[in-house]
């Protein structure tokens, strides 16, 4: 949370062209044959943070306290943000079969989707506060 | 009577002020269905024998506005706009979503025939049965949002009057042209609401050739009666079912093309189609998205894709602009075509345009062409009225657009359409400016490039077009492929929305088309006679063409030469359209379609159709 207020969820895109998995130097990032989703290789990961950096969103963040990746797996195609903000009535989340979109377009640095956030909340007024 | 039409048209005659109903005939409305094929026989049957006289400007010349069977029915109304073309000289099917079609329905009517020319600027006041010629000099040269302000209110307050009891009325529709129209621009469009329009064929310089400021139409009577209520019932769900599931059209509308087009299939149209592709991430959709649409899911009556998206610039220069969407082909060629990768900026000459009552396309077309000249040196600043439309500068091709619509200095050159505009310049400068107009038979090409070879058009699809560079109407191979414009025909004859059909079933259109009128029709029946006898209608009045210009399919069959040029970057860098491949094909398309080498329609297939009469007015041309 940049500005007061604006909150946002921030996950992975799913990009139709892997910036991550083509960044990986050590081939730690494989592809799902079934999801299409990024699936990380915890043995293989040196934490190194390419991934994060060629994420034109800075997704992936490394764990905490371990020293490897974490980049959204779809939970094996069924994604349990999804299943708790359905379970919660929001609807915010939902399943959208994988389609031959631009997906990149929306991977999108925190401090990008505040920016446009902020103005969109507050107006021309959003500008101040960032 | 066939079910599913009202059974009456209305024919108004501008120079004396006559009123009547026509009605016809059965087994016109069954060959011909209605909207663009109707109005290709309409205008065949009135004009055909002096077709090539018949000034598309003056008052000899047709204007329709025709529903079909399927208008409110079939979920996504719309109405088509036709008369003789003053960019093509051919007959164009030109529809326009909105409620127009379904209130004149309502009306009891199926279309409206104007023919003549007022003295002074006029508008037509249709309440049911009443119609009325009514004065619209306070409505001449106001902008689309003043004309239906003050239009909406006259009318309100009419029916007010007459009907004091009845409380608040819904408003009425209005088909209406703007400055543009008014000064016969031939890129002038026909509007309805503040931003839809009816754009290929120019049809808003037809109507203010006629001085018909506006139609406003209130019909509160039911729709006709149809063959099997029930069933069409149970049709009209199934086909929101399967359009609920097309999530792209209801989340973005076509707006997601304006990136996805440049960056993925290489063939959107770059400064003026110099390149077709681009990866300016500043043009996705979702800033877009983010910025400038206030409303996301907008639909007209009846309308399950909502594709609308009503646009407002929030802030800066621009701030207070509002349009719908931008939708694709403004994104490319308000955008892109003219070097601009805001939608800011985008928003802002869409806006702009709509006001005018230009058309987007064609209009982006000429001012992407008069930009090329001005890089290019042939066109200096002088000659451009002090203006300098440097690719990206969104206030120049703004000013330039004002002067088109209001024909002032060189707006009066580029009014008169790409095509046209070059030739003149051709003239003027002694430079081969032809090179960079990018159109076919006067009308400038959908933004859907063919060069990559990865978007929907084909080599031949605007060359052997009988409606030129429309992209909704395009040639294909083989010619019942769902991209074919003899397949296409039949959503503008039966007047629906060409993109509620996506994602559908091909054959639940015959079928609903079979519920609604209780005619059988199959697709191979449309393709092979009923579409077939259309297209060569509109042939034949395309090659037969007009008194300024006529176009010979020997030269004029032929793809701007821009095409001919390789791309000059991304992923498909070098491709082009092979030449000898292009000559191969476009001869299988004409002995597909029964053209002789010519491309002239051959007597053979017309006298098979029933087109002795087409066949006599073609033989000079053999």
């Amino acid at each position: 949370m940049l500005v007061p207020g604006v909150e946002f969820p921030h996950f992975c895109v799913q990009c139709e062209d892997y910036p991550c998995v083509e960044a990986c130097p050590i081939e730690a990032l494989s592809i799902d044959s079934k999801t299409g989703a990024v699936l990380v290789h915890k043995e293989k990961c040196t934490g190194c943070g390419q991934c994060v950096e060629a994420c034109p969103g800075r997704v992936p963040h490394i764990h905490p306290k371990e020293n490897f990746i974490l980049i959204c797996d779809l939970c094996d195609g069924d994604p349990q943000c999804v299943k708790v903000c359905q379970e919660g009535g929001w609807n915010v989340l939902k399943i959208v079969p994988r389609k031959n979109y631009a997906y990149k377009l929306y991977s999108r640095t925190p401090e990008e989707i505040t920016r446009d956030l902020a103005v969109k909340l507050y107006g021309e007024m959003g500008k101040k506060f960032l | 009577m066939i079910f599913g039409y009202a059974g009456k048209f209305l024919e108004v005659d501008l120079s004396t002020e006559k009123i009547k109903e026509i009605k016809v005939r059965d087994n016109v409305l069954k060959e011909y269905v209605g909207g663009r094929g109707l109005a290709t026989k309409i205008l065949w049957d009135r004009l055909g024998s002096k077709w090539e006289t018949v000034d598309p400007l003056g008052p000899e010349n047709i204007t329709l506005f025709l529903t079909g069977p399927l208008t409110g029915f079939f979920p996504g109304g719309r109405i088509c706009v036709s008369g003789k073309s003053p960019q093509s000289n051919g007959v164009v099917g030109s529809t326009v979503a909105g409620e127009f079609g379904i209130e004149l329905k309502c009306a009891g009517y199926d279309g409206i025939i104007v023919t003549g020319e007022a003295e002074k600027p006029v508008f037509l006041f249709i309440k049911d049965s009443d119609v009325e010629i009514r004065d619209a000099t306070h409505a001449w040269g106001k902008d689309a949002k003043q004309t239906v302000t003050l239009l909406t209110r006259e009318c309100r307050e009419l029916l007010k009057k007459r009907f004091p009891r009845y409380g608040e009325w819904r408003e009425p529709s209005i088909l209406h042209i703007g400055p543009a129209g008014e000064n016969k621009v031939r890129t002038a469009v026909v509007t309805a609401k503040w931003t839809h329009a009816a754009g290929y064929g120019g049809y808003g310089a037809v109507m203010g050739s006629k001085r018909l400021k506006a139609i406003a139409v209130k019909g509160t009577g039911p729709l006709p009666e149809v063959a099997d209520m029930e069933k069409i019932k149970q049709l009209i769900q199934k086909v929101c079912e399967d359009v609920y599931e097309n999530e792209l059209w209801r989340r973005w509308g076509t707006g997601s093309a304006g990136y996805e087009v440049g960056a993925k299939t290489s063939s959107e149209p770059v400064r003026n189609w110099q390149e077709e592709w681009h990866d300016e991430k500043s043009y996705g959709v979702d800033k877009f998205e983010n910025r400038v649409w206030v409303k996301p899911y907008w639909g007209d009556f009846g309308c399950p894709t909502t594709c609308l998206k009503i646009a407002m610039v929030k802030t800066g220069k621009f701030k207070g602009a509002i349009t719908d969407n931008p939708d694709y082909e403004l994104q490319a060629y308000l955008g892109t075509n003219l070097g601009i990768f805001a939608p800011e900026e985008n928003v802002f000459l869409a806006s702009l345009i709509d006001d005018l009552g230009l058309c987007g396309i064609q209009t982006g077309n000429v001012l992407g062409f008069a930009a090329e000249l001005f890089q290019r040196g042939i066109l200096t600043k002088g000659d451009l009225d002090d203006l300098e439309p440097e690719w990206g500068n969104a206030e120049a091709f703004a000013a330039l657009a004002r002067k088109i619509a209001l024909r002032e200095g060189v707006g009066n050159l580029l009014a008169e359409g790409t095509y046209r505009a070059a030739l003149k310049i051709r003239e003027m400068k002694d430079v081969d400016v032809l090179q960079y107009a990018v159109q076919s038979k006067g009308i400038g090409l959908g933004a859907h490039g063919i060069r990559s070879g990865k978007d929907y058009p084909i080599n031949i699809s605007y060359a052997c077009s009988v409606q030129g560079g429309d992209h909704t109407s395009i040639a294909c191979l083989p010619l019942n492929d769902f991209r074919s414009e003899l397949v296409m025909t039949f959503n503008d004859s039966a007047v629906y929305c060409y993109f509620n059909i996506f994602g559908i079933p091909r054959k639940l259109k015959f079928e609903f088309y079979k519920t609604v009128t209780g005619l059988e029709l199959t697709q191979k029946e449309w393709c092979n006679t009923k579409a077939l006898r259309i297209l060569q209608l509109q042939r034949a009045m395309l090659i037969l063409g007009g008194p300024d210009l006529k176009w010979n399919p020997r030269v004029h069959d032929d793809n701007p030469p821009r095409f001919y040029e390789p791309l000059p970057s991304g992923p498909y860098k070098g491709k082009t359209v092979y030449k000898p491949r292009f000559g191969k094909d476009k001869k299988r398309y004409y002995e597909a379609v029964g053209w002789d080498e010519n491309g002239i329609p051959e007597s053979e297939i017309l006298k098979k159709l029933g087109l002795k009469d087409v066949d006599a007015a073609l033989e000079k041309l053999r």
